[in-house]
C-alpha cells in the first residue's frame, strides 16, 4: 500500500459502511412495505416523524432522497423534467427533482416507494406547502398539514394553543389513514429514543471542538441521513453512538479529519450535494477544517424544548423553534455561539438560490457576525441539486481569496 | 531583485516587471482562447520591451483567472490581494478598491496597513463587467473606447432596468428604435453598471479614498457615473489596467 493511501486510510471514518447498510436496508424496507401490509408516509424533513414511527408507519423523506439526487449528479436532468411540466427554474431543486422524479421513477434508486400519506411540516419553509399538494393529487392521497406559525422572537401563548392542538389532529389522522388507535406507551418510548437519538447526534458534533476536528462539515452531512430519515429507532441510537465511540477513538490517537488542520471553519446552509468531493478537497488544499455547520445542528438544535418524559406535548414547541423558523436575530445568535464553541477563523456562507427560508437572511447574518466577532466571511452562490447554478472558476477564486484574508489575519496576530 | 507579475483575466493578459519600488514596464495582450500561450507571450513582450532575459528575473507570481495556467510561476495569488497589493504600492492611502475586469466586477475594503478586509464579487452574471460594455458596444455598432467621451455628452440617460446582459441588449435595440440618442443609451448603459456596482460596495462598506482598477477605468463614462452614484472621487491611475501585475510583482518580491 503507497503510503497517501495509507494516510488516507487513517482517516477514513470506519461507520460509514454500516451506515450504507442501514440506509440500504431501510429503502428496501420502504420500497416492498406494500408486500409487507405496511404503509408508508412521505413527510417533510423537519417534520414531526416520532408518532409515525410509534404507528409503525414508515417515513420516507422527499428531501432526504434530494440529497442522493443531487450527489449522484442526477439533478439537473430531473430539474430539466420538471421545468418542462411547467415549473418555474425558481422553484426549490429538492422539489423540482422529487415532483418530476415521481412521474418517471428516475434518479439513483428508482424513485420512491409510492405514499399511502404525507405529512407535511411548513416550519422549515412554505415551498413544502405546494409541493405536498402537488403530490397529493397526483397520488390521490390524504395530506396532513402541520402548521407552525414562525417564531420572529419568541413562542407566543396563541401559537402554543394553536401548535399543541394540532398534535391531537393528527395522531387522530393517523389512526384515521391506518384504521387503528395509537399505543400511548409505544408513543412515550418513541419520544424517549427520539430524544435520545437527538442527544447522541449533537454529542457527535461537539466532538469537533477538538483540535484538530476528528470530522469536518462534510462527515456531519452523510452521518446526518439516520437523525434525518430514522430518528425515534433504537438503530440511530445504536448507529451513533458507534459512531460517536469512533470519533472518541480518533481524538484520543490524534487523527483529524484532514491532514493539517491549521484553520477552522464553519459553514452555513444546505451542502452543495454534488461538489461534495471537490470542495473538501479545496479546503483541504488550504489546510482548512469546515469542523461545524448551521445544516446538521438543526435536527438537534431545538432540544432544550424537549421534555423526553411528556414528548408530544413538548414537540409541539421544539418543532416550532428550528433554526430555519425563527428570525434573524436569533439565528445570529446561533451562528455566534457556534463560532465560539467550535472557535473557528472564518465563516463560508452559501447562498443558495433553491431554500430562500435559508439564504433570505445571510446579508444580514454575515453583518452581525463581522461586527460582532470580525471574522473573515465569504459568501458564495449555488444550489444544492442544480449544477447549473455552479460555477467552478468563480467559486474557486473566491475560496482562494478569502483563506489568502485568513492566512494573513492569522500571521498578522502570530 | 527584478521580480515579474502576470495577470491573466479573460480578455487580457497582462505583464509587469518591478525592481526595488520602481516598475520596470508593463505590457497588455489578448489572452485568446489558450492562458498557458498568452501567459507566456506576454511575459516575453515584457521582457523585450525592459530589454531584459528571463534569467534577470528573480521570482515570478501569477494572478488573475487563468493564474494556474502559468507553469513557470513560483506562485499563485488571487486577483483580490494582487489588485490590493498594486494599489497600496501605488497609492498606500487608498481604502477601497473597485477593479471591473472582462468577465468580474469586484469590490474590494482596505485596513488601515492596506491589507484586505473584505471584498465582494459579482454573482454569475457578466452585468457590470467589460463583457457587458463589449456586447452593448455590438449593439450599439460604437467602438468601445469612444463610449467613455460620448456618454459625457448626454444630459438625460435613458434607463436600463435590465440585470441581464442578454435581456439588456434586447432593451438597449429597442431603445435605438424607439430612436434614443446613441449617446443617452450609453450613459444609461453606464448608470446601470454603477448602480450594480454600488451595491456591491454598500456590502463591504465605502470607505475614501477609492481607486478604480482594471480595463474598464479607461471608460471615463463609467467612472463619472460611479463618482455620480458614490458621492465620492475615485483615482484612476494610468497604470488601472495593469494594477493586478504590477500588485503580483510587487507579492513575488517578498517571495
Ligand atoms: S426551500 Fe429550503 S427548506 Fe424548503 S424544501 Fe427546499 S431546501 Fe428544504
Amino acid at each position: 500500500m503507497s503510503e497517501a493511501k495509507s494516510e488516507k486510510e487513517k482517516r477514513k471514518i470506519q461507520s460509514e459502511k454500516k451506515m450504507r447498510d442501514i440506509m440500504t436496508a431501510y429503502y428496501i424496507d420502504a420500497k416492498t412495505a406494500r408486500q409487507n401490509n405496511k404503509k408508508v408516509a412521505w413527510i417533510t424533513s423537519g417534520g414531526p416523524v416520532e408518532p409515525l414511527i410509534a404507528m409503525d408507519i414508515i417515513p420516507v423523506y422527499p428531501e432526504n432522497h434530494g440529497a442522493m439526487i443531487g450527489a449522484s449528479k442526477m439533478g439537473v436532468d430531473l430539474c430539466e423534467k420538471a421545468e418542462a411540466m411547467g415549473y418555474s427554474n425558481d422553484l426549490c431543486s429538492y422539489a423540482r427533482s422529487d415532483i418530476s422524479c415521481a412521474t418517471v421513477n428516475g434518479g439513483p434508486i428508482g424513485g420512491l416507494p409510492e405514499p399511502d400519506m404525507l405529512v407535511c411540516c411548513n416550519n422549515i419553509c412554505g415551498t413544502v406547502l405546494k409541493w405536498y399538494e402537488v403530490q397529493a393529487r397526483y397520488f390521490n392521497i390524504p395530506l396532513f398539514i402541520f402548521d407552525t406559525p414562525f417564531c420572529h422572537t419568541e413562542y407566543t401563548k396563541e401559537a402554543k394553543r394553536y401548535v399543541e392542538r394540532q398534535i391531537g389532529e393528527y395522531v387522530a389522522f393517523l389512526e384515521g389513514v391506518c384504521g387503528r388507535k395509537m399505543d400511548q406507551d409505544r408513543m412515550k418510548d418513541v419520544g424517549r429514543i427520539s430524544f435520545e437519538g437527538q442527544k447522541l447526534w449533537q454529542e457527535v458534533l461537539d466532538t469537533a471542538v477538538n483540535k484538530p476536528s476528528p470530522m469536518t462539515a462534510f462527515d456531519a452531512f452523510f452521518h446526518l441521513a439516520l437523525i434525518v430519515t430514522l430518528r425515534g429507532t433504537q438503530q440511530t441510537i445504536d448507529y451513533y453512538q458507534g459512531l460517536l465511540a469512533e470519533m472518541k477513538d480518533r481524538i484520543r490517537d490524534g487523527i483529524g479529519a484532514i491532514a493539517q488542520e491549521k484553520y477552522r471553519l464553519l459553514w452555513d446552509n444546505l451542502p452543495i450535494w454534488y461538489r461534495m468531493k471537490w470542495l473538501s478537497k479545496k479546503f483541504a488544499e488550504h489546510d482548512a477544517c469546515l469542523v461545524a455547520d448551521t445544516y446538521t445542528s438543526a435536527w438537534c438544535g431545538a432540544m432544550k424544548y424537549i421534555d423526553e418524559n411528556k414528548f408530544l406535548d413538548s414537540m409541539a414547541e421544539a418543532y416550532s423553534r428550528i433554526y430555519l423558523n425563527i428570525g434573524v436575530d436569533e439565528m445570529a445568535r446561533m451562528v455566534i455561539a457556534m463560532i465560539d464553541k467550535y472557535q473557528v477563523d472564518g465563516f463560508v456562507l452559501h447562498s443558495n438560490r433553491s431554500c430562500k427560508p435559508y439564504s433570505l437572511g445571510q446579508f444580514d447574518i454575515q453583518r452581525i457576525v463581522e461586527k460582532e466577532r470580525n471574522i473573515p466571511c465569504l459568501m458564495i452562490e449555488a444550489d444544492m441539486v442544480d449544477e447549473r447554478s455552479f460555477s467552478e472558476s468563480q467559486i474557486s477564486t473566491r475560496i482562494d481569496a478569502f483563506m489568502e484574508i485568513i492566512k494573513d489575519r492569522k500571521k498578522g496576530r502570530a | 531583485m527584478i521580480t515579474a507579475g502576470i495577470d491573466i483575466g479573460s480578455i487580457t493578459a497582462k505583464a509587469a516587471l518591478v525592481e526595488n519600488g520602481k516598475i520596470l514596464g508593463t505590457k497588455v495582450t489578448f489572452t485568446g482562447y489558450n492562458a498557458e500561450a498568452a501567459g507566456r507571450k506576454v511575459y516575453e513582450d515584457v521582457l523585450a520591451d525592459s530589454g531584459l532575459e528571463a534569467s534577470a528575473v528573480g521570482k515570478i507570481v501569477s494572478t488573475g483567472y487563468g493564474r494556474n495556467s502559468v507553469k513557470f510561476a513560483d506562485r499563485t495569488f488571487t486577483e483580490i490581494m494582487a489588485h490590493a497589493a498594486g494599489a497600496n504600492f501605488l497609492k498606500p492611502e487608498v481604502r477601497t478598491i473597485i477593479d471591473i475586469g472582462g468577465q468580474d466586477s469586484k469590490a474590494i475594503a482596505l485596513d488601515e496597513r492596506g491589507k484586505v478586509k473584505n471584498f465582494v464579487m459579482n454573482d454569475k452574471c457578466a452585468a457590470g463587467t467589460g463583457r457587458f460594455l463589449e456586447v452593448m458596444a455590438r449593439a450599439l455598432e460604437v467602438d468601445l473606447d469612444e463610449f467613455g467621451a460620448m456618454s459625457l455628452q448626454s444630459g438625460a440617460p435613458s434607463k436600463i432596468s435590465s440585470l441581464c446582459t442578454v435581456f439588456a441588449e434586447s432593451e438597449v435595440i429597442s431603445l435605438i428604435a424607439r430612436g434614443e440618442q446613441r449617446f443617452d443609451i450609453i450613459a444609461g448603459i453606464h448608470e446601470s453598471i454603477a448602480a450594480r456596482i454600488s451595491s456591491m460596495i454598500a456590502r463591504v462598506g465605502l470607505t475614501e479614498p477609492v481607486m478604480i482598477t482594471g480595463g474598464v477605468a479607461r471608460n471615463a463614462g463609467v467612472v463619472a457615473a460611479l463618482e455620480g452614484k458614490l458621492g465620492v472621487k475615485i483615482a484612476v491611475l494610468p497604470s488601472a489596467q495593469v494594477n493586478g501585475a504590477i500588485g503580483a510583482a510587487i507579492l513575488a518580491s517578498s517571495l
